[in-house]
């Protein structure tokens, strides 16, 4: 049984051991998640419980267990579609579930009012995909924001925080006075990264930090990961697409699959375990998603868009002046 | 059941009838999803007036929006206000004319003026110039999730968005309703007076005689409903704006179409109402104050 010091708060306890190497490692993911959900002593930081979502009747994600302990680092793997922004958002808050949970510390944040959960997300830093500053500031003033809508700091020591702030995730002074819009990619994920820190958060949210960026600027959004990890006690959930950003920063990796794709009875979290583990996996989906192998998804795909069609396919009639 | 024959139209399984049934069918859909934007609306509208009532936006929030609304309106206001008493005063020359009144086309010119043309006019130029812009930036925000970024760092996006361009609107439209008022009556005079020959005391002495303060209020009044209309659908409409270009242009249109229909059918509705309240308090048709 593949067991790590880290998920010990986890309690496992499989009981028996399964022949099949696929399914003893559903089982295992089966086994974390029962764990997590009915333990009443789980002291993870973050916890979802039986957490459902659902959009316009689309079922994203469907009774989702996970606890996430302070200090972890998480990595959250899964192809596109398949609800992984979505269940980062939903643990600040920005998408309500439509059954189960969000615990931070033991509190339903789903159940705050607008002031208390105002002043939680104080506690959180999210990183966006597309870095989202606000294009009618400048790089300083994206910076200050949070600082500046909590009355945390205002003139010279506003100032110094904003530099410091930037100096941190290497862009220099004169950065501050510019606007998103004249920056490079990953210098506005860096200023993402800055805005993000400059509260010192307990939980900090990244949304493909990489993705889009080359290889040496995705290295150093690694180390600037990897940093603040180092030097805070921040708990960090981060999703990628980035195998090497898995491998790099990762304590623990969860796979999320398509519900869509899912077969009756079986769970969206296909894997649970450290990148360790995640090498040496014997679930077939997860091997071809950590290898980049296409598999018979090509085929899936074709099969999916002409059931799209119906019985009688008239691609012109889908496109204007066909 | 094949998954072909489960995933067939429930209208193409009753034959003939489906027809029927397609449309049942679009008009429910349609009446669900109308009774369901305007709860949404409403929802939306509520949550606005709480945090108004609770806490200000900074000042740094609120005065950018005031400029943008205010200052900036005010040329295109003025101008269009200009033009639309000078128009006014062309139209009703010839007919006028022709029945031997012309001294009466102060009254005429402005009192469509200072009631109508004036809270209208600036209403419809802030739906097309500010509410649009507004439907915009906040469709934009949307879509690059800059007011997810905004909830996620703390700040309550309809507090922080919602409720400065709100204020924005409906304290200064009543400004702007004045200067397109002002302007109006100043086209008008101009046209009928200098370029037509209209007798000069005789337009004066009757717009006075014909406009009250009364009709300057109920203008003034109406404005403030409107600003509120357009602030309210525009930031409604950007909120809940899809995805892309297109998804961010359609919440312009629709901002400035929903917002123009709206301001006509408030004003029908006030006007009804003003003049009720106007008749239970001078039944005989009152005074003229000034």
């Amino acid at each position: 049984m593949l067991k790590s010091s880290r998920f010990e708060h986890m309690n496992e306890d499989v009981t028996h051991a399964p022949t099949d190497p696929q399914d003893a490692a559903i089982q295992q993911v089966v086994a974390r998640s029962s764990a997590a959900r009915d333990s009443g002593k789980d002291d993870g930081q973050v916890q979802l419980r039986n957490f459902t979502l659902k959009f316009n009747g689309q079922t994203i994600l469907d009774r989702i267990n996970l606890s996430i302990p302070k200090g972890q680092t998480v990595v959250v793997i899964g192809e596109s579609g398949c609800g992984k922004t979505m269940l980062l958002k939903s643990v600040v808050g920005l998408n309500r579930p439509t059954a189960g949970e969000v615990l931070y510390n033991g509190t339903n944040i789903n159940a705050l009012g607008d002031v208390d959960m105002t002043r939680l997300r104080r506690k959180f830093g999210f990183v966006f995909q597309n870095a989202a500053l606000f294009d009618s500031m400048t790089i300083g003033q994206n910076v200050a924001f949070p600082l500046v809508q909590h009355n945390i700091a205002t003139g010279r020591k506003l100032d110094r925080i904003v530099l410091d702030a930037l100096g941190v995730v290497g862009l220099p002074e004169n950065v501050a006075f510019k606007r998103p819009a004249e920056l490079s990619g990953g210098m506005r994920k860096r200023v993402g990264l800055a805005r993000a820190l400059v509260l010192n958060p307990e939980l900090l949210l990244y949304d493909e930090p990489t993705t889009g960026l080359d290889p040496i600027m995705s290295d150093v959004i690694n180390q600037l990961m990897m940093r603040t990890r180092d030097n805070s006690d921040v708990t960090s959930l981060i999703i990628t697409h980035d195998m090497r950003t898995t491998y790099k920063v990762a304590d623990r990796v969860i796979m999320l699959y398509p519900f869509a794709r899912l077969k009756r009875g079986e769970q969206q979290i296909i894997f649970d375990g450290t990148p360790d583990e995640l090498k040496q996996t014997h679930d077939k989906r997860v091997s071809q998603f950590v290898n980049g192998e296409a598999g018979e998804r090509l085929m899936e795909l074709k099969r999916d868009a002409f059931d799209g069609f119906g019985d009688t396919p008239n691609l012109l009639e889908k496109y204007p002046g066909g | 059941m094949t998954t072909s024959a489960r995933q067939q139209p429930a209208s193409q399984q009753l034959g003939d009838s489906g027809a029927v049934y397609n449309w049942i069918s679009d008009w429910g859909k349609l009446v669900v999803d109308a009774l369901l934007s305007l709860g949404d609306m409403a929802i939306f509208t509520g949550r606005m007036f709480v945090w108004l009532f609770t806490s200000l936006p900074r000042q740094g929030t609120i005065l950018p929006n005031f400029y943008h609304v205010g200052v900036l309106s005010l040329p295109v206001v003025a101008l269009t206000g200009t033009f639309i008493g000078m128009v006014l005063a062309n139209q009703s020359y010839n007919q006028f004319r022709d029945l031997g009144l012309e001294s009466q086309m102060g009254a005429v010119i402005n009192y469509s003026l200072v009631r109508e043309l004036g809270p209208v006019l600036a209403a419809t130029m802030l739906a097309g110039r500010v509410g649009s812009a507004m439907a915009a930036v906040l469709g934009t925000m949307r879509v690059t999730e800059q007011i997810d970024a905004l909830t996620s760092m703390g700040a309550n996006p309809i507090h922080y968005l919602v409720v400065p361009r709100f204020l924005a609107c409906i304290l200064l439209i009543p400004a702007l309703t004045i200067m397109a008022d002002f302007m109006g009556i100043v086209g008008g005079y101009f046209y009928a007076v200098v370029m037509l020959g209209v007798d000069h005391y005789q337009y004066l002495s009757n717009s006075r005689q014909f406009v009250s303060g009364w009709d300057f209020f109920v203008g003034i009044f109406k404005s403030l409903f409107f600003g509120g209309t357009i602030a309210i659908v525009s930031c409604y409409r950007g909120f809940n704006c899809t995805a892309g270009a297109e998804g961010v242009g359609r919440a312009a249109t629709a901002a400035f179409v929903f917002s123009f229909v709206l301001i006509l059918v408030i004003d029908l509705a006030l006007n009804i109402v003003l003049q009720s309240i106007f008749l239970s308090i001078w039944p005989y048709g009152g005074k003229k104050l000034f």
